[in-house]
């Protein structure tokens, strides 16, 4: 059975410490949206000491460059993306406060080592699961990089999300403990 | 006297769209049906969980008519023209494009092509291009292959220049060891289509060919049939599983494509196909 973690009153710490790799979750809040070209822009800004279009202080981001919306849909197909692309921006987006990120894939190396330092949590929901994942987001809107298109940054509002804690605060990898698991080569 | 039968682009215009956007609602039936039936293989848990909510997406994008996945990915189109056909109505390769943007407009896809790889200033957009191969055949027919390409696997694909020596073991290690590599970035279960032989693009482009190929045919050559099967029980050992989070069915299939090479070399190219792996043809 999934547990929830609810944010919509601010991330809880005792939540998210309370979380172990492997765990099935149901995520319920408001995200940030990450891709290659909007998380480079905040990564640059952040380097520069340039002001950011919105913090990220206490903030959780998803992965994700959504297909535009049908008439009548809050959002196209929304599944997430491959995290391991994003990890040189990892840490600088984690030492601004970011509390967790929610991509697919997996993590090795320093850009897992960036989420135990800062006591932060790595999630992975389901690739190629755009079509029902688009159904468990209530809202949706553009709050920077308007030119990016599908990579520009917005916020979601996710309703029961459904992901696996990948990388927990005390360092745990579930996708090399599963792999280790279940080879038999 | 050969008769030369003329075809409008306009035609290959309208298939190309309406085949992008049937690609990206319905995921072709032999791919599903190897993914029920991985349902029933899977022994870890997860993995089960993992396979039956593919199942489900796949049955609700079909039935509400949505992308797939958001990544309705980079266009491939293979045309093979016949040698008798005239095209009319102006440049062939300008309709292929104009359907990839006219589909992807109609489909509610996702405009995914950086317009310069190395300056990355804007989205292309609108200006939406794809990869054509067009080759030409005999007869005064047109086949037209589709293929919606997702990154995740794309990105994880890998192509080396193998030495004769190396052998069909070379060959098996490089492919099992490009699949191990890729764990759970290439969204498995997956595709792995293999091209060996030819020149360094040329087993690209095989490989291509081969992820492309229906999961339900196997290569016609019984020696290289055993060594898809072979391939297919290595790489499901490797206990990567669904999503990578564990478990028995990391592939769905192993298609094999090869050509005669250079005396002095053997190329090996592995592209990967995800679970979504999306194509739709049709003949004009």
């Amino acid at each position: 059975m999934a547990m929830s973690l609810d944010w919509r009153l601010g991330v809880p710490e005792s939540g998210i410490a309370g979380l172990h790799a492997g765990d099935a979750v149901e995520l319920t809040g408001p995200v940030l949206t990450l891709r290659d070209a909007s998380a480079a822009r905040i990564a640059h800004a952040l380097e520069a000491g340039e002001p950011l279009p919105v913090s990220l202080e206490g903030r959780i981001m998803y992965a994700v460059g959504p297909s535009p919306a049908k008439p009548g849909q809050i959002i196209g197909s929304a599944g997430p993306t491959t995290t391991a692309r994003l990890s040189r921006y990892l840490p600088t987006l984690l030492s601004a406060g970011v509390r967790a990120i929610i991509g697919k894939g997996e993590l090795h190396g320093p850009g897992a080592a960036a989420f135990t330092e800062s006591g932060a949590v790595y999630f992975a929901a389901i690739g190629g699961l755009g079509a029902l994942l688009s159904k468990q987001i209530t809202a949706a809107s553009v709050v920077a990089y308007p030119d990016l298109g599908p990579e520009a940054l917005f916020e979601l509002h996710l309703d029961a999300f459904p992901a696996i804690v990948i990388v927990d605060r005390a360092g745990h990898n579930f996708h090399e403990s599963a792999r280790a698991r279940w080879r038999r080569i | 006297m050969v008769s030369v039968r003329e075809i409008d682009v306009a035609l290959v215009r309208e298939t190309v769209a309406r085949l992008l956007v049937e690609s990206n609602y319905n995921i072709p039936g032999d791919v599903l049906g190897a993914l029920r039936a991985a349902v029933a293989a899977e022994e870890s848990p997860l993995g089960r969980r993992t396979l039956e909510q593919l199942v489900r997406n796949y049955e609700v994008a079909a039935a509400e008519r949505l992308p797939v996945c958001q990544d309705s990915g980079m266009t491939v189109v293979f045309l093979d023209v016949g040698q008798d056909v005239h095209w009319v109505g102006g440049s062939l390769r300008e309709a292929v494009v104009e359907g990839i943007r006219e589909g992807t407009r109609q489909g509610y896809l996702r405009w995914s092509i950086a317009g310069d790889p190395t300056r990355r200033l804007r989205m292309a957009g609108e200006e939406s291009p794809g990869i054509v191969h067009i080759d030409i055949v005999p007869g005064d027919r047109v086949q037209m292959k589709v293929a919606s390409k997702g990154f995740g696997a794309e990105n994880m694909s890998a192509l080396r220049m193998l030495a004769p020596a190396d052998g069909v073991n070379g060959i098996a290690e490089f492919v099992v060891h490009t699949v191990d590599r890729a764990g759970a970035n290439a969204c498995p279960p997956l595709v792995v289509g293999v091209g060996v032989g030819g020149t360094f693009e040329g087993a690209a482009l095989l490989a291509k060919k081969a992820v492309l190929r229906p999961l339900d045919e196997r290569h016609p050559r019984p020696d290289l049939q055993a060594l898809e099967a072979e391939l297919l029980g290595r790489i499901n050992a490797l206990g990567i599983g669904p999503q990578g989070l564990g478990g028995r069915v990391t592939a769905l299939a192993v298609n094999i494509e090869v050509l005669p090479t250079h005396i002095a070399g053997l190329p090996v190219a592995v592209n990967l196909g995800c679970h979504s792996t999306r194509r739709a043809e049709a003949e004009l």
